[in-house]
């Protein structure tokens, strides 16, 4: 039985999601030697804006690339999770900002609540980070892919001269998701 | 770990942009529009760097007609668009189509009418490649579904435009356009090229628009010593305009019929499981994958489904849907306009055949459950 | 010179009008291409619709003709992609400046080496003599029968405006101009633009009797209306008014399209 991953990152527009989604499906597609797909919601508005972009990941062939049924729903705004919650599934795996989202659906998730911007900004001096603070948690909580694949694809795919960063923003998240995981294991 | 140096992750756009490369294109003219820019992006960077050259034109006019130029001239030339530019772009489109040049017309489909949803999927250009220019005409139009096609195709398409002087549109749509994915590039030697047939007699001995055996005149480029005439005006052998009746309808003939003898090289389809099938499902473009997973769901179901997916949509596969409508009595066509494709396929399927349509026009993808259920609500 | 050499004339005789100048700007293009010693094969003539669109036809190059307005934008393709051919492109003034007048202000601004010869005789003669974005104000054509509501463009202050590196006007009267300003456009590097005024004595002169009726009667009416650059300068307004300004508009060095693109590969290649 093959298996089929279905992860969305959702925001707003200028959040970096596009990249992310990217960033996992190079480290699925091409380094740990799965199939993937990227695609994103595509609206008018680069900056600002809901914003979304979603990953299928699967060791078969992935004919249909959008997401159905999401196993992993990242949320960095409010209204990406009141518009975007209802995809998850049951027992799904719902991200989110603990700042930028403060009303969490109570359905049959399991939600991580984590400081991801406040660490990009604090912690890695850097707004724009967050989206791979926010990749780190997701590979720490998914094991989706691998981790030396991921390190791989993030050096590949951001821009150059920022991979020393960003591969810290990857730690930083994966920190705090070991952090969540050691408090709620059990 | 393995990381298959030839394996590449990338977006739909971008494969066509380098499978262009590959195919050896060293001219494009293009004007943005969305959702295709990206191609013109790529080879603002790409085609200098080969020696060819990228203008960004006035308008989606002058682009086409600066690819026909180009071709003319002998370089193999593309643009790319999408719905709006693309009824811009007929009337040059039709003058190449009656010059008889080789170039590629990208037409990443948005939803339409008008200005339409730019920036979400559409299959809805699929009649206005097919007739979108005035008077009769043949065209070769071909849909890829994949990231991986969007490269491979557009080699095709170069070689198609090439080996039947003819302009070929790569009818993709937003969803395959903006799909990242993984693609295998082939090596160059595993690449087959085709370049348009020159003359092989003296130039005062040349004549452009000549009846040949395999309806495709060899093509002479200008500079090159072959001195000759091309118009938009029907035309004689010699390629200079003509009011003469009997003239008239023969050089047309031959325009209109010149790829009856290759169909089987120009038709392309991938079939699953027609052999001895219950039901047959129809699709291309971005649909088709959801048509190809709703086949495997049925048939976990116990539905004996079979699949034809038209990789060539222009010539129409009419033998092909003639042969396999007479297997089934229901035919599912799901498709991102309102049944263009399912319309075709009425025309020639026996009356007791039933075609269901599953139609999206709003942008959304159609899911594979959805075609499924439109078999169940049926039943 | 043997003008002979340079026409296809299997394809004699042409379409023109009795009296139409056409024929005399083909001759000057001709004594251009002689006086240059260019070689046929590497010219490509392009034109569009209408009857200068039927220039292509008659001469023994590589001869293109398009579709309405759209020449510049054909033969922007062949100069890029055979960067060494010579392009000539006819036009009339509906077909460079109304259908094909974006083509035209870019082709301009892109300075890119095709010259242009635009054969403006005021008028669509092609179609049956209605009015042109050269139309003076008042004229008559069949779709003005009252008198053009409409302002006519200066097809060459419009060129210059747009950025073309060489640009002059002049007549069919004047041919001994016309000779040296096509080959200075021929010459030039870059978008070069020459407007001939000829003469439509079928559509236009039938119409405006009071500038000539036949083509002699018409010749005669560009020779004693028309005035210098140099002498209009001396005169005001009112003076100039009805006046044809001949003369070299413009003729400036600026880089080409195709100088700026040999700098574009030279830096994909680095």
């Amino acid at each position: 039985m093959s298996f089929r991953q279905e992860i969305r990152l959702s925001g707003s527009g200028g959040q970096g999601l596009i990249l992310v989604g990217k960033v996992l499906a190079e480290a699925a597609a091409i380094y740990d030697g799965l199939n993937a797909t990227q695609s994103q919601s595509y609206g008018p508005e680069a900056r600002g804006g809901a914003s979304r972009s979603e990953v299928i990941i699967s060791d078969g062939d992935i004919e249909y690339p959008k997401a159905e049924n999401l196993d992993i729903l990242l949320a960095l705004t409010q209204e990406a999770c009141n518009k975007y919650h209802k995809d998850l599934k049951a027992g799904g795996i719902l991200i989110v900002d603990e700042k930028m989202v403060k009303t969490i659906p109570d359905k049959d998730y399991k939600v991580v609540q984590l400081p991801i911007i406040k660490s990009a900004t604090e912690r890695l001096g850097k707004f724009i980070v967050a989206n791979i603070v926010s990749l780190g948690i997701i590979v720490k909580i998914s094991e989706v892919v691998s981790e030396e694949s991921i390190r791989h694809a993030i050096k590949a795919r951001v821009p150059k001269g920022t991979e020393e960063l960003n591969l810290k923003a990857f730690d930083e998240g994966m920190a705090l998701a070991e952090e969540w995981l050691n408090a709620h294991s059990g | 770990m393995s990381n298959n140096s030839t394996a590449k992750l990338m977006q739909g756009n971008v494969a066509i942009a380098h499978g262009a490369i590959a195919a050896g294109c060293r001219f494009f003219a293009g004007y943005p529009i969305t959702p295709s820019s990206e191609i013109a992006e790529v080879l603002s960077k790409e085609l200098p760097a080969v020696d060819g050259t990228f203008i960004q034109m006035e308008d989606e006019i002058a682009s086409i007609g600066a690819v026909v130029g180009a071709s003319i001239a002998g370089a193999k030339s593309m643009t790319a668009t999408s719905g709006p530019g693309f009824s811009l772009k007929q009337e040059n489109l039709g003058m190449a189509v009656m010059a008889e040049v080789p170039l590629v017309v990208v037409d990443v489909q948005r939803g339409g009418p008008s200005t339409g949803l730019p920036t979400k999927g559409s299959q809805g250009d699929v009649m206005q490649a097919r007739w979108g220019t005035h008077g009769d005409h043949p065209i070769i139009a071909i849909a890829p579904s994949s990231v991986e096609e969007c490269y491979d195709m557009t080699i095709r398409a170069f070689n198609l435009a090439e080996q039947y002087r003819t302009p070929v549109i790569i009818l993709t749509d937003e969803i395959i356009a903006h799909l990242t994915e993984k693609i295998e590039i082939k090596p160059a030697s595993k690449i087959e090229l085709y370049n348009r047939g020159k003359p092989n007699v003296a130039p005062e001995k040349y004549l452009p628009y000549k009846l040949t055996e395999s309806g495709i005149p060899p093509m002479a480029n200008f500079g090159e010593g072959y001195r000759y005439h091309i118009t938009g005006l029907v035309h004689d052998e010699t390629g200079f305009p003509t009011n003469d009746e009997k003239e008239a309808h023969r050089q047309l003939m031959r325009l209109n019929t010149k790829f009856d003898q290759h169909m089987d090289s120009i038709l392309d389809y991938e079939e699953i499981n027609t052999k001895n099938m219950d039901l047959l499902l129809v699709s291309y473009g971005a649909p088709a994958r959801s048509a190809k997973r709703a086949m495997k769901i049925m048939q976990k179901q116990g539905v004996n489904a079979g699949y034809l997916r038209l990789k060539t949509i222009w010539p129409f596969a009419t033998d092909k849907i003639k042969k396999l409508s007479r297997k089934v009595d229901t035919i599912i066509v799901p498709e991102m306009n309102l049944g263009q494709i399912a319309g075709e396929i009425e025309r020639y399927i026996p009356d007791n055949t039933e075609i269901i349509r599953v139609n999206h026009v709003n942008g959304e993808a159609i899911k594979p459950q959805e075609i499924v259920n439109a078999m169940i609500k049926k039943d | 010179m043997d003008y002979l050499q340079y026409l296809r004339k299997d394809k004699m005789p042409h379409i023109w009008c009795d009296g139409c100048g056409n024929g005399i700007i083909l001759k000057a293009i001709i004594r251009a291409v002689d006086k240059l010693g260019w070689k046929k094969d590497d010219i490509a003539l392009v034109s569009g619709i209408g009857c200068s669109g039927r220039t292509p036809g008659y001469v023994d190059f590589n001869t293109l003709h398009t579709t309405h307005g759209r020449a510049l934008s054909f033969s922007t393709g062949i100069k890029l992609a055979k960067p060494n051919m010579h392009l000539i492109v006819v036009s009339g003034d509906g077909d460079a400046t109304a259908i094909g007048g974006n083509h035209f202000i870019h082709a301009a601004r892109r300075n890119i080496d095709l010259n242009l010869i635009v054969f403006n005789n005021y008028i669509y003669g092609m179609t049956g003599g209605q009015a042109s974005p050269t139309t003076p104000t008042g004229k008559f054509a069949s779709t003005t029968p009252y008198g053009n509501p409409d302002s006519p463009f200066h097809i060459s202050e419009l060129a210059k405006a747009a950025g073309a590196s060489y640009v002059a006007r002049t007549t069919t009267y004047h041919t001994a101009k016309m000779d040296r300003y096509m080959q200075q456009a021929f010459q030039n590097k870059g978008f070069s633009v020459v407007e001939i005024l000829t003469m439509c004595p079928t559509s236009y002169g039938r119409a405006n009797k009071e500038t000539g009726e036949t083509g002699v009667e018409m010749l005669s009416f560009q020779k004693e209306n028309s005035i210098s650059l140099e002498k209009a300068k001396e005169m005001d307004e009112e003076e100039i008014k009805g006046k044809f300004v001949t003369g070299v508009y413009i003729d400036r060095d600026k880089p080409s399209y195709l100088e700026n693109y040999q700098e574009i590969k030279d830096k994909a290649n680095n």
